[in-house]
């Protein structure tokens, strides 16, 4: 779609775009505030973070996000893209209906529902509950994302590719390997991207799975949410709001410039 | 052979997974929800048990009962909780698109060079924590809160607006925390849009709103919906948005879940709610996935 | 005296100085920012013609046919239908039906639906709209696909349903964008036969962007050759072909062999032009012969050059050079000869008979000639 930009479209766009991002960036101003009083302005200052450094109970919190967030992406990368190709290479097959369900289903079942059945599960067949109910958990419900990101990529990739790899000699699997993996690559990799910030975010399914010594960083937030707005909060924000902006132009810009490079190519 | 065993094992390994993760959680809930509340650890009567065999089960099946979904009917909290989530979904839903279309529109329109810009602006907020982005709007929304200060140094009121803690604020935080996942859907049928189609409708006699009516928005539908659903289900069993930004007088079925759950331990009621929750969201999750696979299908 | 190509035509409102011009744009100028889609154009078409815009993509075609429909406005200049100025009428507003490049079918609407979209926005009641869409139906032959979409069509099917929609409304002028460049070579043109008829029939002014010469040629009345916002040219397909005024229309339309030299002589009809082929003699272009000494290049078609083996004797112009490329494509033979200097000329021949004894091959020495008149020589 190309045209004219009229001052109509560039209004929706600036006042959209301004109530998309003024919270945020209020947010960070204030984690810079002298005062305790998060909305009153008293002058810059850093002390904020430097209390958020002998916070302990912070520190813990996001040494146990980390883990969780890095163990579950990992592996529901490698559960989702094998779902994607199930779903794309196999176009029949017994219960693929079931199965094309279940990918979905998570993407918009309410977290509290996946949460509660998940713990009940646990309890169920009495697997203590911990850092790796937490993991589990977080595995499941980005394996459906991970799988539906690199599905999309699949479904575009051009399968004579594969087969001219057959052609000239390799086993189907290798040919998996050597050429349709490498291609779909970057899908995959923001995948893990998705899933890492999906386990990095979420609050009500940790708190529905976790058990004592692993409450994750969200859960710590939200406790202390709960009990009113404090500079140290908006600290924390700030800095995961810095790791995962710069994580995602990074992405974003070493994209654009392989891209580039292939337009040169 | 080698080739039909790895091929078996692409589909069985995320099956077997999503049965035993997800498939049966659910069948797990169902059974609570249909058991006795028991209090002790875990807080609820086992009903049965594949361990005592057929007999057993099918004796115990005829002690199954509605019980906890009749407590659910018979106490007006439950009901109305469902009404007022389907009610502020919905309504958050329409508030959303309200925004989002403009937005998305306007995306559409922009030169094509920035549009990769713009899309990625909408994007990133979805990567920033929920959590934080609605925390942000307490900060703002609060009695002593930078909007009221705005709005009091404005003179454009005397007294502070009484925003948080009402449903106002979940409103705002449903619009805001779903906003990109409105825009992203309407934004992608918008930009395949050829727009000749809408100078052939100008063309053929139409005028510029006529035009849009007719043509853009019209082709626009497919992503409308989409984005309506994947901001109407979710919303529904909210929980984050009405407890931080909601009231005492919010009720939202997400939270009025957590709260059995966590305050009250009732395991069944939770589980009631739930398999309620679901069953209301039923129809608009087909209609989802449906959308979700025909467009699946338009792709190959 | 003899006229330039082969079809005298009745047809020719442009060479009668009473005629009223049916669109006119007057000194029309459109910018997109810095860059000059259309500069300082005026161009006259008459009522029923066959009017078509030709040039590489670029050139401003689509620019001056998108402003005749009302989705640009001129930067500067006017233009004028049947006298009206157009100036600040909407898109809507006009008596002009444009077919679009990509069809711009709407894929929500059936065939019929799509039709009837122009007549309902008219306000005409549905009898009529029925029996209206009905007979563009039977005009496109597609009566039996009334109900489908536009996704269930082909390619040839939906460039007849975009036709249709068109001329549906009883447009004065329609415009059309690239209309057969979706098609492929056959369907092409037989649909430019169709074309031509249906103009005809319904007695429509039309106008039409292409880049491609052939159909231009087959279609028009008359073509004008755009080059970077002007008109390069403006004619009949003869004259266009027969009497390029420049190198690039030389160039731009079929083929065409073009030697550089400077003018040595000249009289009335013709000039001699010398340069690393020797002297070369053409007819001239125009009244004013340019001066001695002045740079001119000599434009020649395949087909006006005869080969042979020998020397040929009393003839305005012979070249000799070396066979470097043969090309059979069953109707005619085409010949590359690499002249001494090097510059490669293209020469055809019609294969008239069967069976040809002894043709030429690759290697050999041969001579091309050609007369005086069978060659222009062009000052730019």
């Amino acid at each position: 779609m190309t045209g004219r930009w009229s001052w109509f479209n560039i209004t929706s766009v600036v006042v959209g775009f301004t109530f998309l991002y003024l919270p945020i960036v209020l947010l960070v101003i204030f984690s810079f505030n002298e005062s305790r009083l998060v909305t009153v302005w008293a002058g810059f200052s850093t002390k904020w973070y430097g209390e958020l450094f002998q916070n302990q109970g912070i520190l813990d919190a996001a040494w146990v996000t980390i883990r969780v967030a890095l163990i579950s992406a990992s592996v529901a990368t490698v559960l989702g893209t094998l779902a994607a190709v199930a779903l794309v290479r196999f176009p029949r097959f017994n219960g693929r209906t079931v199965f094309t369900g279940m990918v979905y289903a998570p993407l918009v079942m309410p977290e509290v529902i996946t949460g509660l059945s998940l713990l009940l599960l646990f309890v169920a067949i009495n697997f203590a509950r911990g850092f790796w109910t937490v993991t589990l958990a977080h595995i499941t419900f980005s394996l459906c994302f991970v799988a539906v990101v690199v599905q999309s990529r699949l479904v575009s990739f051009d399968k004579s590719l594969e087969e001219a790899a057959q052609d000239l000699g390799c086993p189907p699997f290798q040919a998996f390997m050597k050429v349709t993996l490498p291609v779909i690559f970057p899908a995959v990799i923001s995948g893990w991207m998705l899933a890492f910030t999906l386990s990095l975010d979420d609050l009500v399914i940790a708190s529905f799975t976790s058990g004592p010594g692993a409450t994750t960083l969200p859960m710590k937030i939200y406790s202390q949410v709960r009990l009113g707005v404090t500079p140290e909060i908006n600290a924390v924000c700030t800095i995961l709001i810095a790791i995962v902006t710069s994580g995602v132009l990074i992405a974003t810009i070493l994209n654009k410039r392989r891209n580039m490079q292939h337009k040169h190519n | 052979m080698m080739r039909a065993i790895t091929n078996r094992l692409v589909i069985i390994i995320p099956y077997l997974w999503l049965l035993f993760f997800f498939l049966l959680p659910f069948m797990i809930v169902l059974r609570i929800a249909l058991s006795d509340l028991e209090y002790g650890a875990p807080p609820y009567t086992p009903q049965f048990s594949l361990a005592d065999g057929w007999n057993v089960m099918w004796e115990k099946l005829g002690q199954l009962d509605f019980e906890n979904f009749g407590f659910l009917a018979s106490d007006s909290l439950y009901i109305n909780s469902y009404l007022s989530s389907l009610q502020i979904a919905f309504f958050s839903t329409i508030l959303t698109l309200l925004l989002g279309f403009p937005l998305a529109y306007g995306m559409a329109r922009a030169p094509s060079g920035i549009r990769p810009t713009l899309l990625m602006l909408v994007i990133l907020p979805f990567w920033t924590s929920f959590l934080i982005r609605v925390y942000a709007w307490i900060g703002i929304l609060k009695q002593e809160g930078l909007l009221n200060q705005l709005l009091l140094w404005l003179g454009l009121i005397d007294t502070p607006l009484e925003i948080l803690s009402t449903n106002k604020a979940v409103y705002i935080g449903i619009v805001y925390s779903y906003l990109p996942f409105m825009v992203l859907p309407i934004y992608s049928t918008l930009e395949k849009m050829d727009e000749s189609l809408v100078e052939a409708a100008r063309d053929l006699g139409c005028t510029r709103i006529g035009a849009f009516w007719k043509v853009t928005a019209r082709l626009a539908v497919p992503g409308i919906l989409a984005g309506c659903l994947l901001v109407f289900i979710p919303a529904v069993g909210e929980f984050v948005i009405p407890d931080l930004l909601g009231g005492s007088g919010t009720l939202m079925i997400g939270k009025t879940l957590w709260t059995e759950f966590f305050n009250n331990s009732d395991w069944t009621v939770a589980s009631a709610i739930a398999i309620v929750l679901l069953v209301v969201l039923v129809v608009p999750i087909v209609l989802f996935q449906n959308a979700q696979a025909r467009a699946a299908e338009a792709g190959r | 005296m003899p006229s330039l190509g082969s079809i005298r035509r009745s047809f020719a409102p442009w060479d009668d100085p009473a005629a009223k011009p049916y669109i006119s744009f007057k000194n029309v100028t459109k910018r997109f920012g810095d860059f000059v889609a259309v500069d300082n154009l005026s161009l006259d078409v008459y009522e029923r013609e066959f009017f078509s815009l030709l040039g590489p993509s670029g050139c401003g075609k689509t620019t001056l046919l998108r402003m005749l429909a009302g989705f640009e406005e001129p930067t500067e200049g006017e233009i004028f239908l049947d006298g009206q100025s157009l100036k600040g009428v909407p898109p809507h507003k006009r008596p002009v039906n444009m077919m679009f490049q990509s069809y711009a079918l709407f894929p929500h609407m059936s065939v019929a639906d799509n039709i009837a979209f122009g007549l309902k926005q008219d306000g005409m009641e549905k009898g009529a709209r029925d029996e209206r869409v009905a007979q563009m139906l039977k005009l496109v032959k597609l009566e039996e696909f009334a109900k489908r979409k536009p996704d269930q069509l082909s390619g040839g099917q939906r460039q007849r349903v975009a036709l249709a929609r068109a001329v549906a409304k009883r447009p004065k002028l329609l415009l059309l964008d690239e209309p057969l460049g979706a098609l492929d070579k056959k369907l092409r043109e037989e649909t430019q036969f169709e074309l031509m008829d249906l103009q005809q029939q319904l007695g429509l002014t039309f106008m039409i962007v292409t880049h491609d010469q052939e159909e231009a040629m087959t279609m028009s009345d008359r073509i004008a050759v755009m080059d970077k916002g002007i008109i390069a040219q403006i004619g009949t397909p003869a004259e266009i072909y027969e009497a390029p005024n420049s190198r690039y229309v030389a160039d731009f339309i079929g083929s065409g062999n073009i030697l550089e030299g400077n003018v040595a002589s000249s009289d009335d009809a013709h000039v001699t032009i010398k340069g690393g082929d020797g002297e070369i003699v053409g007819a001239l272009r125009g009244s004013k012969a340019p001066a001695n000494g002045e740079a001119a290049w000599f434009a020649i078609r395949p087909e006006k050059m005869q080969v042979s083996r020998s020397k040929p004797e009393n003839v305005d112009n012979a070249l000799e050079g070396e066979v470097w490329d043969i090309a059979y494509l069953g109707d005619m033979t085409i010949i590359n000869l690499k002249l001494d200097s090097g510059n490669v000329v293209q020469a055809s021949m019609i294969n008239r008979s069967r069976l040809v004894e002894d043709p030429i091959g690759y290697d050999e020495r041969i001579w091309l000639s050609f007369s005086a008149d069978s060659g222009l020589v062009l000052e730019r």
